[in-house]
């Protein structure tokens, strides 16, 4: 080959293996931004003068006065539109049953849009749920409210040839000539006077329990039994996954039965975690009955499973990786094998196992097929230790998916989800972090 | 070289009978054997005696590799506290004859052996022999510096610490002992909780000789312990290896005809697997007597 031809390989070669690497951080980025941005709404976000009022009702948080004032405030400004409403509600007796249904039914859409924004009329009855007792919490949400109070959908279906357009009707117009028409003005103006948005940082959006299906409150339940699945997984599957690989490298002879358990194993790494989240249900929870029905305990054997491929051959690489010098040199003082497994083979493969199990560990936290029959449920409390061998619990990837197709609002709850998001991925992150950093020190001990 | 009196023992004796009669790239052996004036000593049965003089005896002694025989029928007695050098081209067996003095081959898939190796009165092949207990008797020296990935406290420790010595005090005693005797005591005493990995290749050798001193062996074995080293630290090993003659019997398989010709008292010289030659070391190098060593010695091949 010419040397012009060579170095033109060469370098395209270089060029794609750069251009590779920059498409995956762009891959990355793309990822990452969203679930970052979108994530940390959940954390840091415009409270309303609601917010401030259910956390000092329900959490007994915050300042009683400063608030107080600010309800104070708020309930004045407020006043002028239920007065309008009964000023109509008065107007519209007078006028023809017809007319008077038609603004009935209006008027109705109108005061249901009013209580989604601001929360229940005065004088109204107080509803059961938590999130009929408030209006808007959160200011990003009561811009919607709002739009929804000033304008209604229509369908319009006047070209035939074309899908129905959907269209925006400002609901005033419903109103032109009564007394309601400067309500909407009203409102429009005061909206963000009577909520008085303020930045919060809700950190512990971590720690607290959540409250009426997640609409208020923290993922605190969803995060502990996400640890105690993932912790729970890697208890029962590291050891095993060590001492599998010991066998297998050290004292497994070459026979049939011993490749035939391998590419089991290896099989096993490629079975789709729903087949495990069955086989789960199936053996643990109805045949072996570890616990009366789903329980941490059975989440976390149904993960091990799942996991037990991967941290046993990386395991067997990273034991096989030592090199053969070690072994001979314990011997040659007089070691056993099993002591020499223990004090040289083990502590110099410890940072490649670690590697397999951080890699599993991301893999358990992150799996949601095999705890939906063996361990998730959507609401619970957060666990103690031991009611982990008999209760089941929200965990992160599990609620993630409860929230964006099962729950009943999942519009009105999107920054829950989000949230959880971004605590999952932070969470698989600083576990992973936690091993590297491990293995890191462990391998700057090996080599001196 | 030990002074004691010629007579040789019966196993000896036993021994040069069978092979003047079966083989005859042994015969050399014999005659050396014979001729040579400090071999053996003690009288008749003196079991202690035997172990004294003639540390490890091999009788017909073959090596296989599945159906390969890496060596063959290797009669030979290996004087104690002597050094003892086995040279030889490459694949002649002598670093397989080497490793199984301490059964290292039995981490060998497929490897066997047949005929007698006799260490302290007893074959080391025979069911009964604790392969633990005989390891720790027989030290060894491997051709790459081999430190284990811990402090250099912990890599002279290893041994002692396995045969059951727990307590700190004496494992520092030893240690320094060992060191001192290794002659690195000087160069790393003020950084024995470092990395033994961070040392330099010289060095490292000379822990891995540390390491096998520590559980007191009777017989250090080397397995070419010099090349990989450059000619300084090989020097140094060299001057080692002339200071520990006569504590301990050492047995040191080498390419380097001149480093066995400067560090032996006991030349062994293997071919294709059949001991051609054995006798003391000037001799050997001056005056072979078989046509093969004197080829190799001069450099014609190997």
């Amino acid at each position: 080959m010419k040397l012009s031809t060579r170095k033109l390989l060469d370098k395209s070669f270089t060029g794609y293996g750069i251009f590779a690497i920059i498409l995956m951080a762009c891959a990355l980025l793309l990822i990452i931004v969203p679930i970052a941005t979108k994530g940390i709404q959940a954390f840091i976000f415009r409270g309303t003068i609601e917010y401030r009022k259910l956390r000092l009702e329900k959490f007994e948080e915050g300042n009683l006065k400063k608030v107080n004032a600010e309800l104070k405030g708020s309930q004045e400004l407020r006043k002028p539109i239920y007065d309008m409403i009964d000023q109509f509600e008065k107007d519209i007796r007078e006028l023809e049953y017809e007319e008077r249904r038609e603004y009935r039914k209006e008027l109705r859409e109108v005061k249901k849009s009013l209580k989604e924004l601001f929360g229940p009329a005065p004088g109204d009855h107080q509803p059961v749920l938590w999130r009929e007792q408030y209006g808007q919490t959160r200011w990003d949400r009561a811009k919607i409210k709002i739009d929804q109070v000033l304008f209604f959908e229509e369908w319009d279906y006047s070209n035939p040839d074309k899908m129905g357009v959907k269209v925006l009707v400002d609901r005033k117009s419903l109103f032109k000539g009564t007394s309601l028409e400067p309500l909407f003005a009203y409102v429009e103006k005061h909206a963000q006077s009577i909520l008085q948005p303020k930045l919060v940082f809700y950190w512990r959006f971590l720690f607290d329990e959540s409250f009426d299906a997640h609409f208020f409150g923290g993922i605190w339940p969803e995060v502990l039994g996400t640890l105690y699945l993932t912790l729970g997984a890697m208890f029962f599957a590291i050891p095993m996954g060590i001492i599998a690989a010991i066998y297998l490298t050290e004292y497994a002879g070459r026979g049939l039965f011993i490749s035939l358990l391998r590419s089991c194993i290896s099989t096993l790494a490629g079975v789709p975690s729903i087949v495990f989240g069955l086989f789960g249900l199936a053996f643990f929870i109805n045949s072996v009955k570890v616990s009366e029905s789903k329980s941490v305990l059975a989440g976390s054997l149904t993960l091990a499973l799942l996991i037990l491929p991967t941290v046993i051959r990386a395991s067997e690489e990273a034991i096989r990786a030592v090199p053969k010098t070690y072994k001979e040199a314990a011997l040659s003082l007089g070691a056993g094998k099993w002591h020499t497994v223990l004090t040289v083979i083990l502590p110099a493969a410890l940072p490649g196992i670690l590697t397999g199990i951080v890699i599993s560990m991301g893999r358990a936290a992150g799996e949601t097929a095999p705890i939906i029959f063996t361990a998730a449920v959507s609401v619970g409390k957060p666990l103690h230790f031991w009611e982990t061998l008999s209760q089941p619990t929200p965990a992160l990837p599990w609620n993630i998916y409860n929230l964006c197709t099962e729950h009943e609002a999942v519009d009105e709850i999107r920054h829950v989800q989000y949230g959880m998001v971004l605590t999952l991925v932070a969470l698989v992150l600083i576990l992973n972090l936690a091993a590297i950093i491990l293995r890191a020190r462990i391998s700057k001990k090996l080599k001196g | 070289m030990v002074e004691s009196p010629i007579q040789s023992t019966e196993v000896d004796n036993a021994m040069n009978g069978t092979d003047r009669e079966k083989s005859q790239e042994t015969a050399s052996v014999d005659k050396n054997h014979n001729k040579a004036p400090q071999v053996t000593g003690g009288k008749g049965n003196n079991g202690a005696q035997v172990q004294d003089d003639c540390h490890v005896t091999t009788k017909d002694f073959s090596i296989f590799y599945g159906d390969n025989e890496a060596v063959k029928k290797a009669t030979l007695s290996i004087k104690a506290r002597l050094v003892t050098a086995i040279i030889g081209p490459s694949g002649c067996g002598k670093s397989t004859f080497l490793r199984a003095i301490n059964r290292m081959n039995d981490l060998i898939p497929g490897c066997s052996t047949s005929g007698n190796m006799i260490f302290d009165g007893l074959d080391i092949y025979s069911p009964q022999v604790d392969v633990v207990a005989l390891r720790k008797r027989v030290g060894m020296v491997f051709q790459k510096p081999n430190p284990f990935p811990k402090s250099i406290f912990d890599n002279v420790s290893y041994g002692p610490r396995l045969h059951g010595m727990l307590k700190k005090s004496e494992l520092e005693q030893i240690v320094e002992q060992s060191l001192v005797r290794a002659a690195l005591w000087d160069e790393v005493k003020d950084r024995l909780h470092q990395n033994a990995l961070g040392l330099s290749g010289g060095q490292q050798q000379r822990l891995c000789l540390a390491r096998a001193l520590a559980v007191n062996p009777e017989i250090l074995l080397m397995d070419e312990p010099t090349s990989a080293l450059d000619p300084r630290a090989t020097a140094k090993i060299e001057d080692l290896i002339s200071d520990l003659r006569g504590r301990y019997t050492i047995i040191i398989v080498t390419h380097n005809m001149q480093q066995a010709a400067r560090v032996s008292d006991q030349t062994a010289f293997f071919y294709e697997g059949i001991l051609i030659e054995m006798g003391d070391t000037k001799p050997l190098f001056t005056k072979p007597r078989e046509k093969k060593t004197e080829e190799y010695i001069t450099g014609r091949f190997g």
